[in-house]
């Protein structure tokens, strides 16, 4: 692709400045003799004076290249180039500041501690904007570019799995709650799943009821409104508001507390999930059923196909597009409202960050959140990926009536 | 085939439909035209039952539509509409077959039976039978849209403003194409339009309504010469009924059996109103016609377009009107 109106990208050097001015200005590492205190700060150039100097220049030399290749004319040589070294970058961030996170554990003590910094973070979301950015411009296509953008993380991933990163505060945190951490993370899926599902179940039939109604009720029918009210509400005062009547169903109805329901845990999280998640699910349900043409819904029905065979065959396909977008939505708010879910005692990763916030534990905080993060992005990427395989199965921007071409 | 007997439809207390009486022959392209709102689509969906008529009786095949199961009813009748409507998310192919699939045909009986439609509207069955519709252009969608409607060989077909979308050199190609298919296929076809060129065109016989009452049912020909009223007057245009009506006879019935003169040849099928426009362009009173194997068949003289001789088959029914 030639971009003929810059001779540079734009977009490569303000992410490279921004790199910079966060090198400069903010602590790469912050190291500390224990857990309990707060860590001393180090910049980029204190971290490489205490490491072996290949790796430094290594560093060095990455570095450099991104802020030329940030400069040169986006060639497609060019951008690959920036792919691959933004991908080097990140596998190399992470091994400079474990690295010297050993040598502290090794000169110092074993119970030194080194968290990850500012500057840290802000070169790896840097690297990894200018991949994305860069296969953004190689114009690959949807699939392709989600695999190739997984697969600059992979260096990060394999060190991480190697154990050169154990000395890093994070992963210690991580070491001594293993088991916990595998739980909390599988609980987080588990309320997010249940949610969803709940969601769609209830979710899809009402969109299409009030597609149906929507003749017979004004625009502002009382389900929507009542949705948008439920939004308004703060998630912790909803999981308050449910917990009396559970507490008061599982009393009285033993069965149903046997079966999970109680006033705390996961019940009331996933049934304030479900409250929250309806409105983008239902609005997409209906937003997508309006966007089907009549004609074509008209013609099915003139040509003689039942109410199912409309629904399944004509309307859902053609609405799904739109329907898969309200989900997204709902499902990476769900991701994020999970967290609070842990406050109830529904557990998850909330339940670590929140054990992290209650002990001043910085590093704990981010072992909770960094998942949730992952998560949503993920769940995000793959929506993405559905949303378009919807839309070219319907050729959704061409799909409206007669084009202007004559015959 | 399809009788309409003191028929009438309300829309809450507004009557759309008055005490219709109509009786659609076998093989008849019947046009029914009116202004908006004259109830003419009510009537046309009333026929399938996507409108139910609420006074009186709707016959198919002698029997009253209530009887039959809708999607029975709608499997038999073949629909067609303005915007066409085609299925955006299925190729051309699974398109027309619709109807065919939900009678359990075979894929054998399928793809021949598209192969042969596409035929029928000159699309080329190999390329076009994979494509989706928005690689098509409008004229070729309707035409699509025409051959699914078609697609079970239905014993009806109903068609609400076929080609209203369509740009007008398109809408004339598609307009003879119909005519073309349901002479051959001899197809009972109701076609709803305001389009009064295209009822003209078209029909073997024309419905006028206007609010909800048929004002006239006539032939083209007939409708022109002897207009009920005002309303049917005006609507099929006083000022140049005549040059209508000379559009829908043709040079072959003004030949007289004369011997070849020195002057311009015209085919037989030339309609009148061609045969005027060429004869002020091209100065000319009198023009040889030349029949379909391109044999004289007689010279056609200026005067005898505006005195009606009696040998002129394609001539007024009713001499003496309009």
């Amino acid at each position: 692709m030639r971009i003929t109106a810059f001779r540079w990208n734009p977009v490569a050097a303000v992410l490279t400045l921004l790199g910079a001015m966060a090198t400069l200005w903010l602590p790469f590492l912050r190291s500390a003799p224990n857990r309990m205190v707060s860590g001393e700060p180090l910049g980029l150039l204190q971290v490489l004076q205490s490491i072996p100097w290949a790796m430094g220049l290594l560093l060095g030399a990455v570095l450099l290249g991104c802020v030329m290749t940030s400069v040169a004319r986006p060639a497609r040589a060019v951008l690959w180039l920036q792919v691959v070294l933004a991908c080097a970058l990140m596998g190399l961030l992470l091994t400079v500041a474990a690295g010297f996170a050993r040598q502290l554990a090794l000169i110092q003590s074993p119970i030194a501690r080194t968290s990850l910094g500012g500057a840290f973070w802000s070169l790896l979301t840097v690297a990894w904007l200018l991949a994305a950015d860069a296969l953004q411009r190689l114009r690959a296509g949807a699939v392709a570019r989600t695999v190739w953008l997984l697969a600059t993380a992979l260096p990060v991933a394999m060190l991480l799995a190697s154990g050169w990163c154990d000395e890093l505060s994070i992963m210690k945190e991580y070491a001594n709650r293993t088991e916990i951490f595998g739980a909390a993370v599988l609980r987080h899926l588990q309320i997010v799943g249940m949610a969803l599902v709940l969601t769609i179940g209830l979710g899809l039939p009402m969109g299409w009821w009030l597609h149906l109604r929507r003749s017979a009720f004004a625009a502002g029918f009382p389900l929507l409104g009542l949705l948008n009210i439920v939004q308004t509400i703060p998630s912790i005062a909803l999981f308050g508001l449910l917990m009396a009547p559970l507490a008061l169903l599982a009393a009285s109805f033993p069965a149903l507390a046997k079966a999970g329901i109680s006033g705390v845990g996961v019940a009331p999280g996933v049934i304030a999930l479900v409250l929250y998640s309806l409105l983008p699910v239902v609005r997409g349900t209906l937003a997508g059923l309006e966007q089907v043409p009549s004609a074509v819904v008209s013609a099915a029905r003139g040509m003689g196909m039942s109410r199912a065979q409309i629904a399944l065959q004509v309307q859902l396909p053609l609405a799904l597009p739109v329907v898969l977008a309200g989900l997204r939505t709902a499902t990476i708010a769900a991701v994020g409202m999970t967290t609070i879910t842990a406050l109830i005692g529904a557990g998850g990763l909330g339940a670590i960050m929140f054990e992290g916030l209650f002990s001043s534990a910085q590093d704990l905080v981010l072992l909770g959140v960094l998942p949730i993060v992952a998560l949503a992005v993920l769940a995000d990427t793959i929506f993405k990926l559905g949303i378009r395989q919807a839309q070219a199965a319907v050729h959704a921007r061409l799909a409206n009536a007669i084009d202007e071409v004559p015959a | 085939m399809i009788e309409f007997v003191n028929t009438g439809k309300s829309y809450g207390t507004t009557r759309v439909i008055h005490d219709l009486n109509l009786t659609i022959e076998k093989g008849e392209l019947l046009v029914v035209i009116g202004p908006s709102g004259s109830g003419k689509s009510t009537l046309l969906k009333m026929i399938n039952r996507m409108e139910d008529h609420d006074a009186g009786k709707i016959l198919f095949n002698r029997e009253e539509i209530y009887r039959f199961k809708v999607r029975d009813l709608r499997l038999r009748m073949g629909y067609a509409i303005q915007s066409v409507g085609l299925f955006p998310h299925w190729t051309v192919e699974r398109n027309i077959a619709t109807v065919p699939q939900m009678l359990g045909w075979s894929q054998d009986k399928i793809r021949q039976r598209v192969t042969e439609l596409l035929g029928l509207f000159q699309l080329d069955a190999t390329e076009y039978r994979k494509r989706f519709p928005h690689e098509l252009s409008g004229g070729q969608q309707q035409r699509v849209g025409v051959a699914r409607a078609l697609a079970a060989d239905p014993e009806v077909l109903l068609m609400d403003e076929p080609f209203g979308a369509l740009d007008p050199a398109t809408r004339g190609v598609l307009q003879l194409e119909l005519k073309r298919v349901h002479q051959a296929s001899g197809k009972t076809i109701v076609l709803v339009t305001h389009d009064i060129d295209e009822a003209l065109r078209l029909a073997t016989r024309i419905v006028l309504l206007d609010q909800g009452r048929m004002v006239q049912a006539a032939s083209p020909l007939d409708l022109l010469a002897t207009p009920a009223n005002d309303f049917v007057l005006n609507f099929v245009g006083r000022s140049d009924i005549g040059i209508k009506m000379l559009s829908l006879k043709q040079l072959g019935g003004l030949a007289r059996p004369e011997a070849a003169i020195d002057a311009p040849s015209l085919p037989q099928e030339t309609s009148l109103r061609e045969l005027v426009s060429f004869m002020a362009a091209s100065g000319v009173t009198r023009v040889n016609v030349i029949d379909k194997q391109g044999g004289h068949a007689g010279v056609a003289h200026a005067a005898d377009i505006f005195s009606r001789p009696p040998s002129n088959k394609a001539g007024l029914v009713k001499p003496g009107s309009a």
